[in-house]
């Protein structure tokens, strides 16, 4: 896109749309959205407060916690599965099934058997992201090519060594993928999980403050946490180019 | 060194005999800071198989999507049949490398693609489409689709349907080198006698050194950085063998032998 | 005979069930009916009806949603595809929505459009038209450049490159972002249910925990869950079908 000869940067357009939601908010055409210079005020002026460092802590420990467990047990399983035929074919078509299946629907589930807390929460977060986890780790186990596997068999590589000198590094690209892809899914779980059990967290924040029609409180929240998000998957999305300057040709 | 071929230096271009189908004057392509061709100057005979041959990075793709109308150059211009190129046009039809053949229509519908594109009636066309399908050797064909054929196959349509429009000049850019070896060698000398029965001018871009020699009336041999025109050669005696004699006649082997040791210091 | 592979679904399906009707036997919790119970209130509901009842409820804000943001998305996936100015300007908006937690939005929709139809078909749309409109503009965006070369070569006008070129190649990645469309409409459809007002199958899935029918819950949430995986698995099917050796879209979301 090119404006008097320059060429503009990729997102910039979105000052536009800040510009668009000033002069929207200024004209009063809507309770519903105050001018974006509100919304900013408001977001420095409750980013210290207790209420919110709460929430964010609590958001950010559930989120973790939860990430933790969907990567470690997601590349695990996933690694097993890639390199055993019998689980592979018995697990698979689960994997494929809760990948594909509302998850959201669960989350009563979880609610009744853990409780309406935290426990449930990171539940919720673990089991959005591990699927797809499971799914890439297996994808970059299967295709390690195997010339590398019998290369190292003739050179007499032990199976640790094996492991983690080459099956890991061969497998690392994808596997990162799965990890980025996964994370932003944990993101949207961790926001549904406590849209739904709502007393922790981000989800309390939004109840206070729709309740009491704090509409730049609300946009300010909803900011950051869209921030946040996006943050986080830009910065995956560049761990994975660095690592994937092999990837092209393994 | 028998003289039955005629060398030229490029500032002497004499055609003998024939008029020039296509002449490509002072054409300079430039991409950003990169020169891709400069200046060059080239006249292709009427009726004759002229191949560019030269090393990768030489601009021989470039210069025959600039014939074709699918690139501007950036200074020059380039004549055929006496008009000025501006664009593509009904008299020259485009052969591509990668075959380009539309993955989701039959071979019937990507051989009448050309002709669909000039408006021919449906039912004409596909006639059309089903005779060239059958020069082409693939005759039964005409509803598979291109991932059901072989590589060999698919250059076949892409040829069936470069030659369905009838234009006077075909171009092919370096239309049998994603084939195997064996195919590749049929293709030739299948290229041999087309270039014999249809009255076409062909101009056609390879890097293999055997394929160039064997197939061409002319070969204008390109080198890079600068891309130039550095000879032209016109293999003469033993173009009337048949086509199963030609690789070892003497000047064949002589010519190869020859455009190798001019292009071996390119070869990166 | 059965071949291995389906051998081993089934089998695999039966430990699964094995393992949940031994798990409600334990009791691993109060909370945690057995599998057969489960199955038992599931064909109840489908005997007098309360499913089908439910079901139709519940896929009305879906499907509505759904066509909404086929049609918007598609269309503005195809002029932010083709139009660079419209790239820049819309573009960031979707990668933004892709990456965030849209649910977040959802009380502000209750707060504007109350808790009708409106905002739950909403709640769908916002699911599932980043996607859609990613896809879409990508797909466009990365035609093979030798397709349209080609085009051009045989003298196709700048119509018929878009009509027969472009849109076709880019078919396979534009279904398959309806399919993922489709698989984050169903998430908004159940989000709006259970938080908006329960009707349908969130009404039966709520209700039943609050008079701790427990059967009736989980064979409430099976059945969506079921419903969904069938829907979708039948979409890959058409998908394969359709698109048989054509470039096929494997886009993750």
């Amino acid at each position: 896109m090119h404006l008097f000869g320059y060429r503009l940067p990729g997102m910039s357009s979105l000052i536009l749309w800040g510009l668009l939601w000033e002069i929207v908010g200024r004209a009063d055409l809507t309770f519903f959205v105050p001018p974006l210079s509100e919304v900013l005020a408001t977001l420095f002026a409750i980013i210290g407060t207790p209420a919110f460092k709460k929430a964010l802590a609590e958001t950010a420990y559930a989120f973790s916690l939860g990430v933790f467990f969907a990567v470690v047990i997601g590349i695990i399983v996933g690694i097993l599965m890639g390199k055993n035929r019998l689980l592979d074919e018995l697990l698979l078509p689960w994997v494929n099934v809760f990948l594909s299946a509302p998850l959201t629907a669960l989350v009563p589930v979880l609610m009744v058997l853990f409780g309406f807390g935290m426990k449930s929460i990171v539940i919720t977060t673990a089991l959005f992201a591990v699927w797809i986890i499971i799914l890439n780790s297996r994808a970059g186990v299967k295709q390690i090519n195997r010339s590398l596997i019998e290369m190292a068999n003739s050179f007499g590589a032990s199976p640790m060594d094996a492991f983690f000198k080459i099956y890991f590094w061969a497998a690392l690209p994808e596997i990162l993928g799965g990890v980025r892809i996964g994370i932003i899914r944990a993101v949207k779980g961790v926001i549904i999980g406590q849209l739904l059990i709502s007393i922790v967290g981000f989800g309390a924040l939004f109840e206070l403050y729709s309740a009491n029609f704090l509409m730049g409180h609300f946009w300010a929240v909803l900011i950051v946490l869209f921030a946040l998000a996006f943050t986080i998957s830009e910065f995956l999305a560049y761990l994975e180019r660095r690592v994937s300057y092999y990837a092209a040709k393994r | 060194m028998a003289m039955s071929q005629i060398k030229e230096a490029p500032n002497h271009i004499e055609v003998v005999g024939s008029d020039s189908a296509v002449s490509v004057r002072n054409i300079t392509k430039n991409y950003g800071e990169v020169e891709a061709l400069r200046d060059m100057s080239l006249e292709f005979p009427r009726g004759q198989l002229t191949s560019l041959l030269g090393p990768s990075g030489c601009g021989k793709t470039t210069l025959l999507k600039i014939i074709a109308g699918l690139l501007l150059p950036t200074s020059g211009y380039v004549e055929v049949n006496g008009k000025t190129v501006q664009g593509p046009g009904p008299d020259r039809a485009f052969v591509f490398q990668d075959f380009a053949l539309l993955p989701w229509a039959t071979v019937l519908n990507n051989v009448a693609f050309g002709l669909e594109m000039r408006g021919v009636a449906k039912s004409e066309r596909e006639a059309i489409a089903e005779k060239y399908i059958g020069d082409v050797g693939l005759s039964g064909f005409e509803h598979s689709y291109p991932h059901e054929l072989s590589g060999g196959m698919r250059q076949r349509v892409g040829l069936a349907r470069a030659l369905s429009v009838d234009a006077d000049d075909l171009l092919m850019d370096e239309p049998f080198s994603a084939v195997d070896e064996q195919t590749r060698r049929k293709f030739q000398e299948d290229l041999l006698n087309l270039v014999q029965n249809e009255n076409k001018t062909f101009i056609f871009v390879t890097h293999s050194i055997e394929e160039a020699v064997y197939v061409s009336d002319q070969i204008a041999i390109l080198l890079p950085r600068p891309s130039r025109v550095s000879e032209i050669i016109r293999p003469s005696s033993f173009r009337n063998k048949g086509v199963d004699n030609i690789r070892r006649d003497p000047e064949y082997l002589d010519i190869v032998d020859d455009i190798w040791s001019s292009l071996r210091t390119y070869v990166e | 005979m059965l071949s291995r592979a389906n051998l081993l679904k089934i089998l695999s399906a039966l430990v699964l069930c094995g393992a949940w009707e031994l798990a409600g036997r334990v009791p691993v919790s109060y909370a945690f009916p057995t599998f057969l119970d489960s199955m038992q209130a599931f064909f109840e509901m489908i005997g007098n009806g309360m499913m089908l009842a439910a079901y139709k409820e519940t896929l009305r804000p879906l499907v509505i949603g759904i066509m909404i943001s086929a049609v918007l998305g598609i269309g503005l996936g195809l002029w932010v595809g083709l139009n660079n100015f419209f790239d820049w300007l819309f573009s960031p908006i979707f990668i933004v929505m892709q990456a965030a937690p849209l649910a977040a939005l959802i009380p502000l929709l209750v707060l504007a459009y109350g808790i009708g139809l409106t905002s739950k078909v909403l709640v769908v749309c916002i699911m599932a038209m980043p996607v859609i409109v990613l896809n879409t503009s990508g797909a466009v965006r990365n035609t093979p450049e030798s397709f349209k070369e080609m085009g051009k070569s045989f003298l196709a006008s700048r119509t018929s490159v878009l009509l027969r070129i472009v849109i076709p190649a880019a078919s396979p990645v534009i279904f398959a972002g309806l399919r993922l469309g489709i698989s984050a409409g169903f998430i908004g459809a159940i989000l709006a249910e259970l938080k908006i007002t329960p009707t349908g199958v969130g009404d039966i899935i709520t209700y039943s925990r609050s008079i701790a029918d427990y059967p009736s819950m989980y064979a409430a949430i099976f059945s969506i869950i079921l419903l969904a995986v069938l829907f979708l698995n039948l979409l890959e099917k058409i998908e394969t079908i359709l698109f048989k050796g054509n470039q096929r879209g494997y886009v993750s979301d």
